[in-house]
């Protein structure tokens, strides 16, 4: 034990010895680290977080399709697919997009649809009657709605009308509705000129959800311009945006991933005349294979060590003190409503678990490995290079 | 001794933040899980929401599980793409019936 703390010691001194290459070192390392661990908290805490509230997502959508596109859905279906045995409701929804000219934003429009019950996540109400609305926090803050109370927006047929904001969600749930401005089903008609007795789909509630699957086949049996998506494909597919294989974990992956590949490859393929010269003079000195190893080793382990529990520690602060706003740059794309993450931290120590197997120990191995083929040879020849 | 013993020292305190962070995660899941995810469950099952608005920039990348993705030349995540954010998002993978 005192021989290893004696070998630490020497190990440190020795990094200081070199301490710019050593703390150049420390920071790239530490940075992928950073990186590729911010991925994975961001996308574990979304895909957690999506778990768990989309198990609130209608049991089935039915859309309507023509020509292989979404279409409107006349609304007397639902009187079939209602009768449908299991089919407990059956509610049309009326929604589109907005494209607003004034700020370059996209809005999704949404009729309030049923009863206006209280939301925990909604200050104010939801509007109930013609001329109301309710905005998410991104729309309130780009077009300064929380202010003045109102909402212009500019119809199918070219007219600007006036909403008032009975309702603002609140911005802890700007991950569902940052872009969304909901009116009444009425006025959604009225201003996208719906065709009367049109819907833009259905949300179909189903009780038993092993009967989702033989539901959804009827209702496109019954109906076969119809596409029902099920509960299940609409979870998964977030499953699939947030999983491993997503683009977004292998954007940033990818990079972070050659990055460090590079760095290991660069310590594997060899040593610098100095610290060949250094094992040598140690070899002459006296210690055997055996100690230089384990220098080496332990050389290895304080930068990967340093660097990996940094690394780890710096992630889960830019992720979920800071809302990962560097990695939000990065997978914002295009959008100009583009919501804040402030997302309930998932800790998964399996993936820390994984994280450190795969940086640590391939460093240590590309720090010692070298060292060994130095300091089985003879300690004059390793001197003289 | 002593740099060996500062280091050890340095390790464990990173060891305990980590903790600290891992402890602190799994108070948060528990505790929000109650009102702010309950809540927000509340929200999605009262307003029939289907999709995340995190990519507003086009249909496809606000609404991925409402996209039209089943005919050809459509705008589908996998397509070559217009948005950045379409080549975010992988394609829907299709399983052969049984098979999920």
């Amino acid at each position: 034990m005192t021989k290893h703390l004696k070998i630490i010691d020497y190990a440190i001194t020795s990094l200081l010895r070199r301490r710019y290459k050593s703390f150049a070192i420390l920071a790239a390392y530490s940075l992928t680290v950073t990186t590729l661990a911010s991925v994975l908290f961001l996308t574990h805490a979304l895909r957690t977080e999506t778990d768990y509230i989309m198990q609130g997502v209608p049991d089935l959508i039915v859309q309507r399709t023509i020509a292989g596109r979404h279409e409107l859905i006349p609304v007397d279906y639902a009187e079939k697919i209602g009768a449908i045995p299991g089919v407990s409701g059956i509610r049309p929804r009326y929604w589109g997009y907005y494209y607003d000219g004034l700020t370059e934003a996209n809005y999704t429009l949404l009729g309030s649809g049923g009863e206006p019950a209280p939301l925990q996540m909604l200050t104010g109400r939801l509007p109930v009657n013609p001329g109301e609305s309710a905005v998410g926090a991104g729309v309130a803050a780009l077009r300064g709605s929380a202010v003045s109370g109102e909402l212009i927006l500019v119809n199918s047929r070219n007219i600007g009308v006036l909403f008032q904001v009975t309702g603002l969600f609140r911005s802890e749930s700007n991950l569902l509705t940052n872009d969304l401005v909901v009116l009444t089903d009425r006025d959604i008609v009225d201003f996208f000129g719906f065709p009367p007795g049109e819907a833009t789909d259905f949300a179909v509630s189903i009780p038993q959800s092993s009967e989702i699957q033989t539901i959804a086949a009827k209702i496109k049996q019954l109906y076969p311009d119809t596409r029902p998506i099920t509960k299940r494909e609409l979870t998964r597919t977030y499953d699939m945006v947030f999983g491993w294989r997503s683009g977004m974990m292998l954007t940033v992956f990818c990079a972070a991933i050659i990055a460090f590949c590079i760095m290991a490859w660069d310590k594997a393929t060899g040593l610098s005349a100095d610290e060949k010269l250094e094992i040598g003079i140690l070899k002459a000195i006296g210690w055997d294979t055996a100690d230089v190893l384990a220098l080496k080793f332990w050389e290895g382990l304080i930068i990967s060590l340093t660097a990996f529990l940094s690394g780890m520690i710096l992630a889960y602060v830019h992720v979920f003190f800071f809302n990962g706003f560097v990695l939000a740059a990065v997978i914002k794309g295009w959008s100009v409503l583009f919501p804040t993450f402030r997302l309930t931290p998932a800790f998964n120590l399996f993936y820390v678990l994984i994280m450190g197997f795969f940086t640590v120990v391939p460093y240590v191995a590309s720090t010692v490995i070298p060292t060994w083929r130095a300091a089985i040879t003879d300690p004059d020849s390793v001197m003289r290079g | 001794m002593a740099r060996s013993k500062l280091f050890i020292a340095f390790i464990v305190l990173e060891v305990i933040l980590l903790f600290g962070a891992y402890l602190h995660g799994n108070s948060l899941q528990i505790s929000r899980r109650t009102d702010d995810l309950e809540a927000k469950r509340a929200l999605v099952s009262r307003l029939g929401l289907t999709d995340l608005a995190i990519w507003t920039e086009a249909r496809y990348t606000r609404h991925p599980s409402q996209a039209d993705f089943f005919s050809a030349f459509q705008d589908y995540p996998g397509s070559p793409d217009h948005f950045p954010a379409g080549s975010l998002i992988s394609p829907m993978q299709v399983y052969p019936e049984g098979m999920e």
